[in-house]
């Protein structure tokens, strides 16, 4: 044992030096050559919508590689401003757009609003609380599922909520009401789905697109007065002014405006916004 | 020599990898940001309710472990195998495992669930099921330590007080487990850091709900999308306690019996 421990030491110690050295070597960028990677960064409402195009756009550019990023829009925006690689992005609200902006990170020329959707009621297709309009939402005992103050889902369910707080029809005590029986906050829409479909929770506030054509059947679908809603949600994108890749990631904001793009998202149930509106 | 440098710097790199992170949250935030921050509701109730469900699961952990422990060091019975096995299986878990499949068995639709939700009883998205988190994490953290502590008794002394006329259950509490004492204690206090550090399946199976379900964990992971200082402050109380409870550890099993 005394005899070979230095050098079983000194084999390891170097296995780990080497093993260190090819980690911090390896080309983490794309291989130089033709094939660009755009990085994505997308709200999570338009997973299954940027997923799609993502890959008729590589279909017709063979050179470019796009990769999704699908979280919150707030927690995309805090990942940009502590340093994460973004080329493009694209938020659910003009707020987390707006910080951006304000903090030099996008090239401000090539934002603009391409596409809005509209916040709904849902519960499970059994609906377990018997929920029949947006003021059985107060009963006690409903379980509700909503967004953060931060995530845009979250902040647009609160101002739909202090709108109806403003009307006497419903006041303030149903905001409320309805605020109390909220059982968890999510940071992205998409952690809502399951919650739903699982019978976790009674309703939820969602947007018109996250139900899909397979979901279609698992839920129940309640509309919300348009006096209610200030501002139908928007969505920004745009190009992140350190991206190294402007040129491409311009061409494929080209691509999601344009009749390929527009296609896909209304077919997720999204109303694409026509460009040099 | 070359050994020595070798292992030198190896170590030295560690020790900066560990302790650079650690430093860069005291770093990154000011002074009178931190204790601005330690007014916050969001901050105070995390603190509270991370501390209050913590201490519940380690009493109930500690309640159900030590007979657990003491049966598994002292009887060998048929499956203790097995028993030993699965005490073990939270630690090597996931966490976003263990909160799956807490929501598949005691979720409303659960496989046990949807029976209690036929009595009213709701478990998911409560504190409860925070505690039920916490503690099946946790669990195996004490039970290993309790387990290894009561081995290491020497026999010799239980044997002695059973000649004396004392009865089991005198012998476990008046002999085994106050000469155990130091490992169950530090097994204690690690599984109390474990679950307050827990956070894959709290957020899974109780979900995210300030004041109700929202732990530190869950609360550093709001906040920072929304409010760094909160966030960093949140950390920093964490790595504070985590020290302490190193420090209480090392205090503690320093103390032979």
């Amino acid at each position: 044992m005394k005899r070979s421990t230095p050098a079983t030491l000194v084999a390891v110690s170097l296995l780990i030096i080497a093993g260190l050295l090819v980690a911090g070597c390896t080309d983490t960028q794309e291989t130089p050559g033709d094939a660009v990677t755009l990085n994505v960064f997308t709200a999570a409402s338009l997973t299954g919508a940027f997923t799609d195009i993502g890959k008729a756009f590589e279909a017709e550019n063979e050179n470019i590689k796009v990769a999704l990023v699908f979280s919150g829009s707030q927690d995309l925006r805090t990942q940009i401003e502590q340093g994460a690689d973004a080329d493009i992005f694209v938020s659910a609200n003009m707020k987390h757009m707006n910080i951006l902006k304000d903090g030099g990170f996008m090239v401000d020329e090539t934002v603009a609003q391409f596409v809005e959707n509209c916040l709904i009621m849902v519960t499970p297709a059994d609906n377990p609380a018997g929920i029949e309009g947006l003021a059985d939402l107060a009963k006690p005992g409903v379980k509700l599922v909503i967004g953060t103050k931060e995530v845009p889902f979250g902040d647009y369910t609160r101002q739909l909520l202090d709108n109806m707080a403003a009307d006497p029809e419903y006041g303030e005590a149903y905001r409320d009401a309805v605020m109390a029986n909220v059982i968890s906050e999510e940071t992205a829409v998409t952690s809502v789905m399951p919650k739903l479909t699982l019978g976790e929770a009674d309703a939820s506030f969602v947007y018109k697109s996250d139900i899909s054509k397979d979901d279609r059947d698992k839920l129940k679908r309640f509309e919300i007065p348009s006096k209610y809603v200030t501002e139908n949600p928007i969505y920004p994108l745009g190009v992140l002014a350190e991206s190294p890749h402007k040129a491409e990631a311009e061409s494929f904001i080209a691509f999601v405006r344009g009749p390929d793009g527009s296609a896909i998202l209304t077919d997720y149930g999204f109303d694409p916004i026509p460009v040099g509106k | 020599m070359i050994l020595t440098l070798l292992v030198a710097v190896l170590l030295s790199l560690f020790l900066l990898f560990v302790t650079i992170p650690v430093a860069s949250l005291f770093l990154r935030i000011a002074p009178e940001a931190f204790i601005r921050s330690l007014t916050e509701p969001v901050v105070l109730d995390a603190l509270s309710l991370s501390l209050v469900t913590a201490t519940i699961s380690t009493v109930i952990v500690v309640i159900f472990g030590t007979p657990l422990a003491l049966a598994n060091a002292r009887h060998d019975y048929r499956g203790r195998d097995l028993v030993d096995t699965l005490t073990d299986l939270p630690i090597v878990l996931p966490p976003a495992v263990a909160g799956i499949a807490l929501l598949m068995a005691f979720g409303r639709r659960g496989v046990v669930g949807q029976y209690l939700d036929l009595f009213g009883i709701h478990i998911a998205f409560t504190t409860v099921a925070v505690i039920l988190a916490q503690v099946f994490v946790a669990s195996p953290f004490y039970i290993r330590q309790a387990k290894a502590s009561f081995e290491a008794v020497d026999r010799l002394y239980e044997d002695a007080a059973r000649t004396l006329g004392a009865s089991p259950w005198t012998v476990a509490f008046r002999v085994t487990i106050p000469l155990a004492w130091g490992g169950l204690i530090s097994g204690a206090i690690l599984s109390f850091a474990r679950a307050l550090g827990e956070f894959g399946a709290t957020i899974m199976f109780a979900g995210n709900f300030q004041g109700r379900t929202q732990t530190m964990p869950l609360a550093i992971y709001t906040t920072m999308q929304g409010d760094l200082d909160a966030a960093i402050s949140l950390a920093i109380i964490l790595v504070v306690i985590s020290f302490a409870v190193i420090a209480a550890v090392k205090v503690v099993t320093r103390r032979k019996f």
